[in-house]
């Protein structure tokens, strides 16, 4: 059961993330990017991940992709206006980089024992687990990420407000 | 396993069937509640045989009349989003009543069932991240119907309710605080105490509007908005928009919408009688019988009427908040968009941060 819904959520986040990157249109592109990210959270939900899951659905899915959404139907490009010239160069980057990412994956794969994996702790995946990692373990990872996203904030608003001024 | 699965499989159609012929009742009572505010008469038409009984089968005559009409998609619309973004607003509403309690644990046939369909550790934050989802269904529909008042109204729709999502997720960060976790049954369960006054049992129970007033009204204010109800309907705002968003459907597509906002408020109605109501809790009423407040007499009841009368007590608090909606709905004026953005993020997230500095200053002095 399990490996079948595995296989089948693995399928629809390969097959959407392809269709994501041969799309011409923009907002079928981003709707097809929501699709990975639901079947991502489906495959969390499969190693135990619940929280981790939820968020990626809360904040990928439900805030990061309607805002690009917004972005794209507020432009509102056609045809013409989104793709300038210079094509040939980023399809042969775009390859080359592929491949790279794809033997970098193989090397990844090698490395891996073949062997069954740790059985996990009993509140593994919850919320209350999850916190005490990020609030004793990874607290200046923790810290450090929240100053960062501050100092993002902080530049968005001087460089918006630089344009309004 | 298959006795589990009978009850999953029960539990999924009694929330489904509940909720859908709530929504659809709503549609009746939308009709009727403004008419009696506005000294009107109201729906009193579709008789059957002639029998109107106030215009109870309105909902009825509507589905078959969106049933019989014309699925009209405009000529330069995008076919697919155009059909799939009703379905996207209409599901994830449904999917969010998965995680709400409608009642206590049952003991039926040897074995104990708690009524949610799934009692999920992550519990609320479910609920947020399938409602985030309902914004693709309006983004969508105003995106493809390729008229400038349905992308507006899509415009509008998804600037709010992306803002409105923190406030609400930000507003129950005290609530979290308040009762210790995020899953809905352990915070209904919560309430079933008592606030004790220097060791005194005071016989009032720690229902979530007593414990956290200000997130209750904040909560509202942010869930209203991301319904896209009055006073925040600038998304379909008819008297500049048509119908905004859902201004290119008609038939069963444009029912779908219809359906889509009235769960919706089936669902918040849900959320906040768990939240800040006590769930299927009834003061006094504890797994043993009735507690008669002030004494130590407990009358006992049988353990199947309690949990029958918390499921009944949880429909009626939602009833009465579907209620309170209607009249806010029916009552304020439109705000106008600039003052809906202001609200959001000037008035109401400071005050919901302010609220959870505030609730963590007072959870730490009543430790000592």
């Amino acid at each position: 059961m399990e490996q079948t819904m595995f296989y089948v959520f693995a399928a629809v986040a390969l097959g959407s993330s392809l269709a994501m990157v041969m799309q011409r249109n923009p907002v079928t592109a981003a709707m097809n990017l929501v699709l990975t990210m639901f079947s991502l959270a489906a495959l969390f939900v499969l190693l135990q991940a619940h929280f981790l899951a939820v968020i990626q659905l809360l904040v990928y899915a439900g805030a990061v992709m309607v805002l690009f959404l917004f972005v794209i139907m507020f432009l509102n490009l056609t045809d013409d206006q989104m793709m300038p010239g210079r094509r040939s160069i980023l399809h042969v980057a775009g390859v080359a980089l592929a491949i790279y990412a794809l033997l970098q994956l193989r090397e990844l794969i090698e490395r891996t024992p073949a062997s069954a994996p740790k059985p996990l702790a009993a509140d593994f995946g919850t919320t209350a687990a999850i916190g005490k990692l990020l609030f004793s373990d990874y607290l200046l990872p923790f810290e450090i990420t929240s100053v960062l996203i501050l100092a993002a904030i902080v530049g968005a608003v001087v460089l918006a407000k630089r344009r309004i001024d | 396993m298959p006795m589990d699965a009978a009850f999953v499989a029960a539990k999924i159609g009694f929330v489904f069937f509940t909720v859908l012929n709530l929504a659809g009742l709503l549609g009746w009572v939308e009709r009727k509640q403004s008419a009696l505010m506005q000294d009107r008469i109201g729906a009193n038409r579709a008789p059957i045989f002639g029998i109107t009984l106030i215009g109870l089968f309105h909902p009825l005559a509507d589905a078959i009349k969106a049933f019989t009409k014309e699925d009209f998609i405009p000529a330069r619309a995008n076919k697919v989003l155009h059909t799939l973004a009703p379905l996207l607003a209409v599901v994830p509403a449904f999917t969010a009543f998965a995680v709400i309690p409608f009642g206590d644990t049952m003991t039926l046939a040897g074995k104990t069932v708690s009524l949610v369909i799934a009692d999920l550790d992550v519990g609320v934050l479910f609920v947020f991240a399938i409602m985030s989802l309902a914004a693709y269904g309006v983004v969508l529909a105003g995106w493809s119907s390729w008229n400038n008042f349905s992308l507006l109204g899509g415009l509008r729709a998804s600037a709010q309710m992306l803002s409105y999502e923190i406030v609400m997720g930000l507003t129950l960060v005290g609530v979290f605080m308040t009762y210790g976790s995020l899953q809905l049954t352990a915070i209904a369960r919560a309430q079933g105490e008592f606030f004790t006054f220097g060791g005194v049992n005071t016989w009032i129970p720690k229902w979530g509007i007593l414990t956290q007033p200000v997130a209750f009204f904040l909560f509202m204010a942010a869930a209203i908005a991301e319904s896209k109800r009055a006073p925040f309907d600038v998304a379909e705002a008819e008297s500049e928009l048509v119908a905004g968003y859902f201004t290119e459907y008609s038939g069963m597509k444009f029912l779908m919408f219809w359906m889509g906002e009235f769960v919706e408020i089936v669902v918040i109605s849900g959320l906040v009688a768990t939240l800040f109501f006590g769930g299927w809790q009834i003061p006094w009423l504890a797994r043993d019988g009735f507690h008669v407040p002030l004494t130590d007499v407990v009358i006992a009841l049988p353990a199947m009427l309690i949990t029958l009368a918390g499921v009944g007590a949880f429909w009626t608090k939602v009833m009465i908040l579907i209620w309170l909606q209607m009249t806010i709905r029916w009552t304020l004026p439109r705000f106008r968009y600039d003052q809906i953005m202001r609200m959001g993020w000037k008035m109401l997230l400071p005050l919901s941060l302010a609220n959870i500095f505030v609730t963590g200053l007072v959870i730490l002095l009543l430790k000592d």
